[in-house]
């Protein structure tokens, strides 16, 4: 039941995200657009490394490595994913402000990449 | 447990929808500091504490500061 | 293309992607024994196999952790790619660095306030040290613990201006420190071929479970990553700042 709640969740933040993306009129705005869609699939990782009733993936303090668990190789991918972004989105801002030095608009429709 | 995660993951997916119809990138850069804290808590209750570390630290310190200072540095060429 | 035009053909597009989606949904099998393969495989031996309690780190730094090397160099290269993008030459030249704050035109905090911030400055640092050391015992971890301690100059920034940050973090230092964390895990994982096995293997003593000292390569390779994480943050942010507060006298 939960698994099929955070697979509906994260299809609509998937449709919403490119939504922003595409009726977008601001750059950043755009770039933000971006970190909906990436948190996507964070939910819907989650979704799947979940099981019920299980507790958090850590042993620490003489937990029995028989107790239910729910699955770690998920959450691996989720939390290097979570800090890589974060930089890649900095990138995308940096691309931004010069974007606004060289053209002087910010909006994805006026901004043409190739000229002449 | 269930009912917590269920709460969850419908705040997620309401403040994303508020997040991407934000048109104005100022009035985005404190939701997403908002919505950053909605996922780590997600995270927390779907009982990923590591991810919920990451989540909490990135999205509600790292990310707003960008935003604020790339809104900085736009405002300033503009003038 | 007309706007029009391009949002009709968008949203036929989406209903698609959300057909599909759906259809996707529904084909998933549940925690079948066929899914639950990796968590069987990672989650009792990492205490068994390789004595860390924290299956998340053993699974990032020692079951996959080629896949973190790879994560971390695309860190190290948006971190690059930003530091690039956002130079002034002009500026740097002529010193025309300044502090918006010295200016007059920003509002610095009451001291009440910068106490506060310069205060928790010293626990924030400890607490990021014993996050990424402790990564193989409790949640934690080489990316957790350098963002965490990412944020102390944060905060001296905040608090102080630009100035103090310029002289209490050192572009080259932290420069120096981003390669050097890098270059530390990627020398560890030669550690396993020089013991005459594959890259990347836990060759390092692994001692007892639930003490500091277990988990061998997942608690040095912790460290390099925390280091590296760190230090490319604050290059993040230390370009951005250089670049918003550049006096516009440059251009002039």
């Amino acid at each position: 039941m939960i698994f099929y709640a955070s697979m509906a969740v994260a299809g609509w933040l998937l449709l919403v995200g490119l939504y922003g993306i595409v009726t977008s009129r601001h750059l950043m705005h755009l770039c933000l657009c971006l970190t909906v869609l990436q948190s996507a699939t964070y939910v819907m990782l989650t979704g799947i490394g979940n099981r019920r009733g299980a507790s958090a993936p850590v042993y620490a303090g003489g937990v029995p490595t028989s107790a239910p668990v729910v699955d770690p190789v998920v959450q691996a991918l989720m939390l290097t994913d979570i800090v890589v972004e974060a930089t890649v989105v900095a990138l995308l801002l940096a691309i931004t402000l010069q974007v606004q030095k060289k053209t002087g608009s910010t909006d994805p429709d006026n901004v043409s990449v190739m000229k002449g | 447990m269930e009912l917590l995660q269920i709460t969850m993951l419908a705040m997620a997916a309401l403040f994303g929808t508020a997040l991407v119809f934000a048109r104005e990138p100022a009035s985005q850069a404190v939701g997403i500091s908002f919505y950053g804290l909605v996922l780590a808590l997600m995270f927390f209750v779907f009982q990923a504490p590591d991810v919920a570390l990451s989540q909490v630290v990135i999205g509600a310190v790292g990310l707003p500061l960008m935003v604020m200072l790339t809104l900085a540095g736009l405002k300033r060429r503009r003038e | 293309m007309r706007r029009v035009s391009r949002l009709t053909v968008f949203f036929a597009g989406e209903l698609g992607l959300a057909a599909l989606l759906t259809a996707a949904a529904l084909h998933e099998p549940g925690p079948t024994s066929e899914r639950d393969r990796y968590r069987v495989a990672t989650t009792a031996p990492s205490v068994d196999l390789r004595q860390v309690t924290d299956a998340v780190s053993a699974v990032n730094f020692d079951f996959r952790g080629i896949d973190t090397l790879g994560e971390e160099f695309i860190l190290f290269v948006s971190v690059s790619g930003v530091l690039v993008l956002l130079r002034e030459p002009e500026a740097e030249e002529r010193g025309l660095i300044i502090d918006a704050a010295d200016a007059g035109r920003d509002m610095k905090p009451t001291s009440a306030m910068r106490g506060w911030m310069v205060g928790t400055v010293g626990p924030k640092v400890l607490f990021g040290l014993y996050i990424v050391g402790h990564g193989a015992l409790s949640p934690g971890g080489g990316f957790q613990g350098g963002v965490i301690l990412a944020t102390a100059p944060m905060i001296i920034y905040l608090a102080d201006g630009f100035k103090v940050f310029r002289r209490i973090v050192k572009f080259r230092m932290v420069e120096i420190a981003e390669a050097a964390g890098a270059t530390a895990f990627l020398v560890l994982g030669l550690l396993g071929i020089l013991a005459g096995r594959e890259y990347l293997t836990n060759v390092l003593p692994l001692g007892e479970a639930n003490t500091a000292s277990s988990g061998g390569t997942v608690v040095a390779i912790s460290w390099a990553t925390g280091i590296e994480v760190c230090a490319g943050f604050v290059l993040v942010m230390y370009a951005f700042l250089q670049h918003v507060l550049a006096k516009r006298e440059a251009a002039e």
